[in-house]
């Protein structure tokens, strides 16, 4: 009996919730699944708007960061969870295209300029590019830093604060930008001279720019690794352009989509003037399709980086990153 | 009876981490297994529970007897404030730890850990200690013994099985905790837990994670086996009494205690009051909006509302789970040992390996659970069964059975026996259970930021996201979440204590 009654009461209690939130979807109107990491943001009525053109109703689904967000495709790849994935990028593009994550699909408005090879399976959707950040006040006389080199000068000793390559995307860019720059043999001296002057190493990004950064207000570096974009939102500092790393995010229709026509759509507006226009107040990065203006607090404090060639091939990156980032582990904290 | 809680373990629980330790398990998984750095990695994760497990026990044993055996006024706030830790996300409260005590290094992981901890020991050995017949002190007080002595020689063998099986809940909570040891640790101090979500989520050698999953769970199970075996040899029947007839005024060297107890107190409100000071009139203002930037898809306010109503499914599936279990429990006899380990397994597995599982399995049951909005519930629900048996167990199991029995004789059914023996003897650690785990479900984070939809996210799956987007609003906002958070537990504590004293007098 009192079996009973518990097995009424949990099905009642799991009816409940599902009937709680379980929105009612009209008949005749279809679903796109975009499947994306946490940063992903778009304005809501900029999706209606999409939705009352087109007749697609995007529901999006956020897993992680651009890590967490590919392995799950990799891993759901017989079954995916959604029908399109926006958020892959360079350093994670070259794991999704060898596990054949994505199918091809070459949209009439992508910027060929960054392709990723000629299958048409990843279409380049923004930019962002993770570079040293100063906080100009926080100086204290002493003259801004303008290269990798600069940073290893005893005049920033204990200045600088970097996420550790290990847990952090921007931490990881940054380590690859210095193996760009100072090469496969070169990368581990310089890294020797930055513990040397001081350089502290966190976790995250949310510790080394709200907690450790001056230009925040909390902390006392006034030098920290962020993203290019991240002056137009924190006044007083500056990215130093010549310390970047270029990020590229990708999307791509799902193999085995339910309704890879509607994701093909749903592509398009990713890359649109609409969608591209909002992209740097919505999600801090670089829209990818020419001609779209920047918001103008970003063109004052935050310009695009110029340096289209600051990154690493893909397949380098897949290939030597664990050994990378466990050379880096001994050399900055053995 | 059990069959239903272990169901539910296989389906939600079981299945999924074997599927995805089994997808990682090659030949591959050798080379992590004999790797020194492994073994270190080991080392360090129990080195670090164990330690903040002592500490969280020293530091809520006090807090234990003050709220179990001291009619003081403010009773019921202390009650609330010691539950305050549990419910805050794990960044926020590394972040406030860092703040505290810049160059902590292990020290702060610890006392961070401990922090969290501390309502887990006062909880669970306070529930036991105000039901526990005071004259048995009284009777050796009288014939003699020190104060000390009483206590190490009547109260403490009493309170055992309560002090076990909190030191167990809080090792497999220290041992898995992530985003403390994350913030904490720098990129220096890794734990199983962190390196296990490092080769998942960012490595993808699933093989190594793999490997390591299968170490933390020999780990997980070796503590649990030792917990459950001491637990066993100390069980003994106790007369229950009602908390009124238990607790009375301090008398002499107790206020020592109660002196100790407050210095805890002090010492769990620091970090508490320095995230408090940090949110703004701008920050709470901005919780009715959507933050710097759209940051959220949703209102703070809606995060929060989210946060309730996810946290009730998830308590009232955890309570049908726990009290079936524990009854279970108590009548199996043998294999009870085995089935309780089982239980409490779910503590002690890595949050992504979970949801890295949940992502290839559930898709075989009807309606493909892996993008249900029902999966944040009963993924908290897993969290929270575990500790209401803990909670409930014990006092169970220390109702004198000879009750049981003489009901049964009077002619009562085995329903009507539990309606009218356990019920209103273990009540109050029911409702004490309920709102723990309600609020262990309100703060939860693993597991919720891992299935939580972007369109229903829960408080502290917000305030995540809010720390990790630039912007001071942003910022504030987080901050002033937290105190609202903060607040819905203590107005959860306050009312439930309400509600519990009408039980009482009932």
């Amino acid at each position: 009996m009192l079996k009973a009654v518990v097995v009424a009461a949990t099905v009642l209690v799991t009816a409940s919730c599902s009937l709680a939130t379980e929105q009612p979807r009209p008949g005749n109107a279809q679903t796109v699944t975009l499947v994306t990491h946490d940063s992903f943001a778009v304005r809501k009525e900029l999706l209606d708007e999409f939705q009352k053109n087109s007749g697609i109703t995007v529901e999006v689904r956020k897993s992680g960061d651009a890590g967490a967000l590919t392995n799950q495709l990799v891993l759901t790849k017989a079954n995916p969870i959604g029908d399109i994935a926006f958020g892959v990028d360079s350093t994670f593009a070259s794991r999704a295209l060898n596990e054949n994550v994505f199918q091809p699909y070459q949209s009439p408005d992508a910027n060929k300029r960054y392709q990723l090879d000629d299958t048409n399976r990843l279409t380049a959707v923004d930019i962002g590019d993770v570079c040293v950040n100063v906080h100009t006040t926080g100086l204290k006389g002493v003259p801004e830093p303008t290269t990798f080199e600069d940073l290893a000068d005893p005049k920033y000793k204990d200045m600088l604060v970097v996420e550790s390559p290990a847990t952090s995307s921007p931490g990881l860019a940054f380590l690859l930008g210095t193996i760009l720059h100072f090469g496969a043999d070169g990368w581990q001296d310089y890294w020797t001279r930055l513990k040397a002057n001081g350089v502290k190493v966190v976790s995250g990004w949310e510790e080394a720019y709200n907690q450790e950064f001056s230009g925040t207000g909390k902390g006392t570096r006034p030098l920290v690794v962020s993203y290019a974009s991240s002056p137009a939102a924190t006044p007083d500092t500056k990215a130093l352009l010549e310390t970047c790393y270029r990020q590229i995010e990708y999307a791509g229709v799902l193999q085995g989509a339910k309704n890879p026509e509607g994701a093909r759509k749903v592509l398009d507006f990713l890359i649109s003037q609409q969608f591209q226009a909002e992209v740097p107040d919505q999600m801090y990065v670089y829209p990818v399709r020419e001609g779209v203006a920047l918001p103008e607090a970003w063109q004052k404090a935050a310009p695009m980086p110029t340096d289209t060639e600051a990154t690493l091939p893909a397949q380098e990156v897949d290939r030597n990153r664990e050994n990378w980032v466990n050379q880096w582990r001994s050399l900055v904290q053995g | 009876m059990a069959l239903v809680p272990l169901g539910f373990l296989t389906l939600f629980f079981a299945w999924p981490v074997v599927a995805i330790v089994g997808l990682g398990a090659r030949a591959a998984m050798l080379d992590t297994l004999a790797s020194s750095d492994t073994w270190q990695l080991v080392g360090f994760t129990l080195g670090q529970a164990a330690a903040s497990t002592v500490v969280a026990i020293a530091a809520g044993m006090p807090l234990a007897f003050l709220l179990a055996r001291c009619k003081l006024p403010g009773r019921g706030l202390v009650q609330a404030i010691v539950l305050v830790p549990f419910v805050l996300p794990a960044v926020v409260v590394g972040l406030a730890f860092r703040g505290l005590m810049p160059d902590g290094g292990v020290w702060s992981i610890i006392l961070a850990n401990a922090f969290f901890n501390v309502a887990v020991v006062a909880r669970t050995v306070g529930g036991l200690w105000a039901n526990t017949d005071r004259r048995a002190e009284d009777a050796a007080r009288a014939l003699g013994a020190s104060r000390l002595r009483a206590f190490t020689a009547v109260t403490l063998p009493a309170l055992t099985p309560a002090i076990g099986s909190a030191a167990a809940v809080v090792f497999l909570f220290c041992s898995t905790s992530f985003g403390v040891v994350l913030i904490l640790g720098g990129a220096e101090y890794r734990t199983l837990e962190t390196e296990i979500y490092l080769r998942t989520v960012q490595l993808f050698d699933l093989p190594g994670a793999a490997a390591l999953s299968i170490l933390q769970l020999a780990a997980v199970v070796a503590a649990l086996v030792i917990g459950a075996v001491a637990r066993k040899r100390r069980q003994a029947a106790l007369k229950l009494r009602g908390r009124q007839e238990t607790a009375r005024r301090p008398v002499g060297g107790e206020w020592v205690v109660v002196g100790i107890a407050y210095g805890v107190l002090v010492l769990l409100l620091t970090p508490i009051v320095s995230l408090v000071s940090q949110s703004s009139v701008e920050g709470f203002r901005a919780l009715s909006g959507t933050g710097h930037d759209n940051s959220l898809e949703v209102t703070g306010l809606r995060a929060a509302m989210n946060s309730l109503s996810t946290a009730t499914d998830a308590t009232v599936l955890a309570l049908i789970l726990g009290v079936l279990s524990s009854i279970a429990l108590m009548r199996l006899g043998r294999s009870a040992e085995l089935v309780d380990v089982a239980m409490m397994l779910p503590l002690g597995v890595s949050a992504v390996t979970v949801g890295f599982g949940y992502l290839i399995t559930l898709d075989a049951l009807p309606g493909d659970l892996r993008t249900s909005p029902l999966l944040v519930p009963l993924a908290q629900a897993i969290v929270v069964t575990p500790l209401i048996i803990r909670i409930l167990l014990p006092v169970l199991r220390s109702i004198d059975d000879r009750l049981r029995q003489a009901a049964g004789t009077l002619g009562a059914s085995p329903l009507r026996v539990w309606l009218e023996v356990d019920l209103p003897l273990a009540g109050r650690s029911l409702v004490t259970a309920a709102a723990f785990g309600y609020v262990v479900a309100l703060g939860e984070f693993g597991a919720t930021s891992f299935l939580a939809r972007p369109d229903a996210p829960t408080l502290p799956i917000a305030i995540g996201r809010l720390i990790s987007r630039p912007g001071e609003l942003n910022t504030q906002m987080a901050y002033a979440a937290c105190t609202l958070l903060m607040v819905v537990t203590i107005a959860v504590a306050v009312l439930i204590e309400r509600f519990r004293t009408t039980v009482e007098e009932f």
